[in-house]
């Protein structure tokens, strides 16, 4: 007989209190139950409800409640007075430390704005942090973009007016074939693992192009070993199969994109290769119903893709008859793509022929009406379930923009964008590039900037330089270096400041970017750069402002820390005017508030930042009077108006008859009512308007009803680009603003208005190897490897070497090895895996620390065997005359994945090497056990 | 010695996707936080912030590469925890009855007022599913969240095993094995799921359900219209025209 059994209490009360808001463990948003007793955190699992992640929550989400207990916690502002790197600071009240802010800003302000550089790391808070930005003054503001995936977001909205995650996803409910390029872990978490489950339990299938077989590619159906930076061949190779086969949707090409459109086929005009235009400007196509040209957006128009027009002499074609010559070319067949990507030509014609049967042969019908902006009416919804997903791992290559061009014009080809089944725009997208802002950075001094800092240039007119060709921006961006750099080029901002390049400044603002460590290439010289002094023995950046919640690595190279709080005890909006939570049927937002109160002397940023802008009398922070406009974030959420009834939040907003959706007066209730509701607030899109958004004029008046733009704005999608062609013809030597010559060759071939490869620009010879790094599943960047639950399944990195160099170099379990690029030197401890591109050898990223930072011991496996590649990557391209950032050359994406390397065998060493002298800590020494119960 | 039960009348349990498991720890520390919170002493963790963490985890994911001749290398993530056997071991070999199974339902667990931390049963888990518990000194192991799965606190839908409700990827699933037209059983029988190391006789409730095959996709090629962009044109032509509204 079994022992009698304990009695056990089955119902024990789970908390106090649940307080739902939104996760920021990672960038995902997802929404998150908080589950309090006696008023602390117990518990933190996901909102059911939510629509992000439906109630799943990752590891890193769940582990929250060992970020906001972190050791590594800031507590009180902080004044350097030791030098830089000493971590000789002393505690400084708020009210000095906004004086000391002041004292520094303001007479920039007054004199020279483009001094003072703000630049933001993982912010999602960047509609304020512009608005601040521009109300300053300075030209040189961005956030991280530029050395995330800008690539990725600026091809997007170059061809089709969206881009993946913010901006669209997977049609998951119904996509039969899902491709997902080089992607360890993306922002969308928890998103691509519900959906990946879910197609799964469908029977459909997913393949994983990928050079290492972990986390998503490890469940791919197919795994594709992909050589680095070869992508865009493959993708290529795609296409010149598709089109050599007809298998391409001639129908959505005729009406919903650019392929009909005729192109100025006079080669010596300036205009040769743009659109014939009518004489209002408006691009031509030829009219299947008369034969005769017809604005492309003219009511009843059937664009023709074969149409032809002779005029003085000269046979002008439409962008049909360019993919035509361009796409059958054999250089694109996937023969030549298979040496460079390493996958067979048998392979690359298999996935091209299952792509075909699946978007055509396996179609989907949504018996749903609808009509386009032609007046035309569709009795149904035809779907091609093929979708695709990708991120850094194709876009931080000096060739990614024009792959993620490829990839786009692919789903395009293939009608699977906007589709049932295949990719879906999340509003306030879709957006035309065209109906974005353009690039400012026009200021003068005491006034704010003339328009936005960031926007999507249509030609070298909108470049920001001066008339001697020199760029207006610190980074750079919008210059010939880096013409459509939609999101700047954070990772330039210190080298260019430090070397006067274009200028020099006097105060540099971080917000949450780790630019003495991870988030920086070349780490150890921007190191020197933060330190260098002048003859006088002023710093070469006399002052530095830094903003981070945690004793990041970053930390003891600023003069002045502003200690933010962590993410449960603040208030944040993931706006409409942002980066919002939509899905492909739903408008969304959200909220952050404060379901804790800090138990440190800190504040949330964006609350700093509005005082800041308040003691500096900035626009749009004071009242007429000048007395502070805002007291806090929470009240700018609530109270700020971008345009009359448009607000950072959409939901919850005031008519004349009571409580709105989208457009709308404040509401002062608005933020009680988000957290009564989760913390979160959706719409959803009706049916008629939910796919075919571009063009459907269902969707295009729910838009302007929602406040998304003030007209319909239907457009097509550019599969041949006219802004990169008129870049393209500059280089040809054409027109009046033309590019320095040493640029002249690059542009000439990365403007190719019709996607192309090249070989990355960073590779060397004599460096055979290629070096990734790997998102991990289970930590983000810099923020999670103090976390003492998440850090016991990342404690170190290795380095993983492909079984032909490991058995090449005879390697065995416990070696080390030497690692040296065109740059630098790093010797790291190494182990084998198998599923790996042969080519290729990588790490996790950001798992290696500083001794001293984060409050972790100094002998932390993180602070001793754990290692960055980033010392091996220069933020310069080696081989270049001048300073030429390692960056792609359209929009200035940071090329991390260019990296090539030469490996050998070594020594072990004591530790990693580069090894650096252990930080001061400007936190306590964190404890020796953990036995986190609150609820005893 | 402790006994087990000759029978129990339900026997709930997990079932383990392993062709949609990627790996990513959230169900490890939905885990560690829900049981750190509830079911007995929390899970703690030595030098959380030095050289060597160690804490105790109820539940892990392992990674193994898998090569194999002419077959691409690959990677399977594989979660383990208490696989509730019906033949436990861990439960024969406990000196005071700490370790039991329960009658009604199969969960195997540790009454930590009896526990004496000697750790013979982690020693007799083929699976090494048991942790001591480095403060406490007492033995740690999966409840099947048995004070979630009937606990009247929460919503029905909440009802499920931590580990269950946050996996992302809808991996891991929660029933009762023992009735054959369950959600799970069914699973099991449609997917070839298969017990761990059945040779060592524990009869475990768990069950893994195998990868489905990879690197086998369809073959084949497309036939061309065309070799050249003039030829391309020129099916384009005839292929518009029979297009509506074509000529």
């Amino acid at each position: 007989m079994p022992k009698d059994q304990p009695g056990l209490d089955m119902s024990p009360p789970v908390s106090d209190e649940v307080r739902r808001t939104t996760c920021y463990m990672c960038a995902c948003r997802c929404g998150i139950n908080v589950h309090m007793k006696a008023g602390k955190v117990a518990y933190i699992e996901g909102n059911r409800d939510h629509p992000v992640n439906k109630g799943v929550l990752c590891a890193k989400g769940s582990a929250g409640i060992m970020q906001v207990n972190a050791p590594s916690r800031l507590r009180a502002p902080l004044r350097r007075v030791g030098p830089r790197g000493s971590g000789e600071f002393e505690e400084i009240t708020w009210d000095a430390a906004l004086d000391l802010a002041v004292s520094w800003i303001r007479p920039l302000r007054d004199s020279a704005p483009e001094k003072f550089a703000f630049f933001t790391g993982r912010d999602q808070s960047q509609s304020l942090t512009g608005l601040w930005a521009q109300a300053f003054g300075t030209p040189n503001y961005a956030a991280h973009g530029g050395f995330c995936s800008v690539n990725m977001a600026a091809a997007g909205i170059y061809t089709m007016g969206g881009a993946f995650w913010e901006f669209g996803q997977p049609d998951w409910e119904r996509t039969k074939l899902f491709l997902l390029f080089g992607v360890a872990e993306d922002h969308d978490s928890n998103p691509i693992k519900m959906g990946i489950g879910r197609l799964k339990a469908r029977g459909g299938r997913m393949v994983g192009i990928n050079p290492i077989r972990t986390g998503y590619n490890a469940v791919a159906d197919d795994w594709f070993g992909i050589t680095p930076g070869t992508d865009g061949l493959l993708i290529l190779a795609l296409i010149h199969e598709l089109m050599r086969a007809g298998r391409i949707d001639l129908d959505y090409l005729a009406r919903f994109t650019n392929a009909p459109i005729l192109l100025n086929g006079d080669q010596k005009s300036n205009d040769h290769g743009l659109p014939l235009t009518d004489d209002g400007g408006t691009p031509l196509v030829i009219d299947r119903r008369t034969g005769q040209p017809a604005p492309w957006n003219g009511q009843g128009v059937e664009p023709d893709l074969t149409g032809t027009i002779r005029r003085a002499g000269i046979t002008h074609r439409t962008v049909m008859h360019e993919m035509a010559t361009h796409f059958m070319d054999p250089q694109w067949s996937a023969d030549a793509a298979e040496g460079p990507t390493g996958i067979p030509a048998a392979r690359i014609r298999a996935l091209a022929a299952d792509l075909a049967r699946t978007a055509f042969d396996e179609a989907i019908e949504i018996d749903q009406p609808w009509t386009d902006f032609r007046g035309h009416r569709h009795q149904k919804m035809i779907g091609r379930p093929v979708s695709v997903h990708a991120m850094r791992g194709i876009s931080a290559h000096s060739n990614g923009f024009q792959t993620a061009r490829a990839l786009h014009v692919l789903q395009i080809l293939l009608g699977a964008v906007e589709t049932p089944g295949s990719m879906r725009f999340k509003p306030p997208y879709p957006k035309p590039w065209h109906g974005h802002p353009k690039p400012h950075a026009a200021g003068k001094p005491g006034q704010p900037l003339d328009g936005p800092h960031l926007g999507y240039p249509a030609g070298p007119d909108d470049l920001l330089i001066n008339p001697d060709g020199s760029p207006k921006r610190l980074d750079k961006a919008y210059s010939w270096e880096a013409p459509l750099a939609a999101h700047g080029l954070m990772h330039m901002v210190i080298p260019n400041a430090h070397a006067g390049d274009p200028y020099r400044i006097d105060t540099l603002l971080l917000y949450m970017a780790n630019m003495a460590w991870n988030s920086s290439m070349n780490t150890d010289d921007t190191i020197a750069m933060l330190t260098e002094t002048d003859e006088n023995g002023d710093y070469v950046i006399p002052r530095i402002i830094y903003s981070d919640a945690y004793a990041s690595e970053t930390i003891a190279y600023a003069d002045l820390i502003l200690p933010d709080t962590t993410y449960l005890e603040r208030h944040d909006c993931i706006s409409l005017l942002d980066r919002p939570i939509c899905e492909g049927d739903q408008v969304a937002d959200a909220i952050r508030w404060p379901v804790i109160q800090p138990d440190r002397d800190v504040r949330p940023f964006q609350s700093v930042l509005i005082a800041l802008g308040a003691r500096l009398g900035l626009p749009g922070f004071v009242t007429e009077d000048g007395s502070p406009k805002y007291a806090d974030y929470a009240d700018y959420i609530t109270n700020h108006e971008r345009r009359p009834g448009v607000g950072p939040l959409a939901g919850w907003r005031m008519s004349e008859t009571g409580l709105t959706q989208g457009r709308g007066a404040p509401n002062a209730g608005q933020i009680d009512s988000y957290i009564a509701n989760g913390g979160f607030w959706t719409h959803e899109i009706p049916a008629e308007a939910q796919f075919f958004k571009p063009w459907n004029t269902a969707y295009q008046d729910f838009a302007v009803s929602m406040g998304f733009y003030d007209a319909p704005q239907p457009y097509l999608f550019e599969i041949w680009s006219p802004p990169l062609r008129r870049f393209q013809l500059a280089a040809e030597g054409k027109g009046d603003r033309q590019p320095p010559e040493h640029l002249r060759a690059d542009l000439a071939r990365a403007m190719a208005p019709l996607p192309t490869w090249y070989a990355p620009l960073y590779g060397a010879e004599d460096y055979p190897v290629h070096a990734l790094t790997q998102r991990p599943m289970a930590m983000y960047h810099s923020w999670g490897s103090q976390n003492a639950w998440l850090r016991q399944i990342h404690t170190s990195n290795l380095l993983y070497l492909p079984t032909a160099i490991w058995d090449a170099q005879g390697f065995a379990e416990g070696d080390w090895a030497r690692l040296t690029s065109p740059h630098g030197e790093i010797t790291v401890p190494v182990a084998l895996m198998a599923a790996l591109n042969p080519h290729t050898v990588w790490t996790w990223n950001a798992i290696g620390k500083r001794k001293g930072a984060w409050a972790l011991d100094g002998d932390a496996p993180e602070a001793t065997t754990g290692f960055l590649l980033n010392h091996l990557i220069g933020e310069c391209r080696p081989g270049t005359q001048t300073r030429r950032s390692n960056s792609d050359p359209v929009t200035g994406q940071a090329a991390w994945f260019d990296l090539r390397v030469r490996i050998e065998k070594a020594d072990p060493p004591e530790g990693a090497r580069p090894a650096f002298a252990p930080l001061r800590s400007p936190v306590p020494a964190a404890p020796r056990h953990l036995r986190w119960k609150v609820g005893r | 010695m402790t006994t087990l039960p000759d029978k129990t009348d339900r026997k709930l349990g997990l079932v383990i996707d392993l062709d949609t498991c990627v790996g990513c720890h959230a169900c490890v520390v939905a885990c560690k936080g829900w049981n750190t919170e509830n079911y007995g002493a929390p899970l703690s963790d030595q030098d959380p912030y030095g050289a060597d963490p160690t804490g105790t985890f109820l539940n892990r994911v392992h990674s193994y590469e898998i090569t194999e001749p002419d077959a691409a290398p690959r990677l399977v993530h594989f979660p383990k925890s208490c696989l509730h056997c019906d033949d436990a071991p861990c439960v024969t070999v406990c000196p005071t009855g700490a370790s039991y199974k329960r009658v009604e339902d199969g969960i195997v667990l540790v009454n930590e007022a009896d526990c004496i931390g000697c750790g013979l049963c982690a020693w007799a888990c083929p699976y090494g599913a048991r942790e001591l518990d480095a403060a406490e000194g007492v033995m740690k192991k999966c409840t099947l969240c048995v004070d979630r799965i009937y606990n009247e606190t929460l919503p029905e839908e909440d009802r499920e095993p931590a580990c269950v409700r946050t996996c992302p990827a809808g991996a891991r699933h929660f029933g009762d094995l023992a009735d054959p037209d369950s959600a799970v059983s069914q699973l099991v029988a449609e997917r070839g799921g298969y017990d761990l190391l059945p040779e060592q006789g524990t009869k475990p409730v768990n069950k893994y359900l195998p990868p489905r095959a990879r690197d086998c996709g369809p073959s084949g090629a497309l036939t061309p219209v065309a070799e050249d962009p003039r030829g391309f044109l020129g099916w384009l032509d005839r292929a518009l025209s029979k297009l509506p509204g074509g000529s």
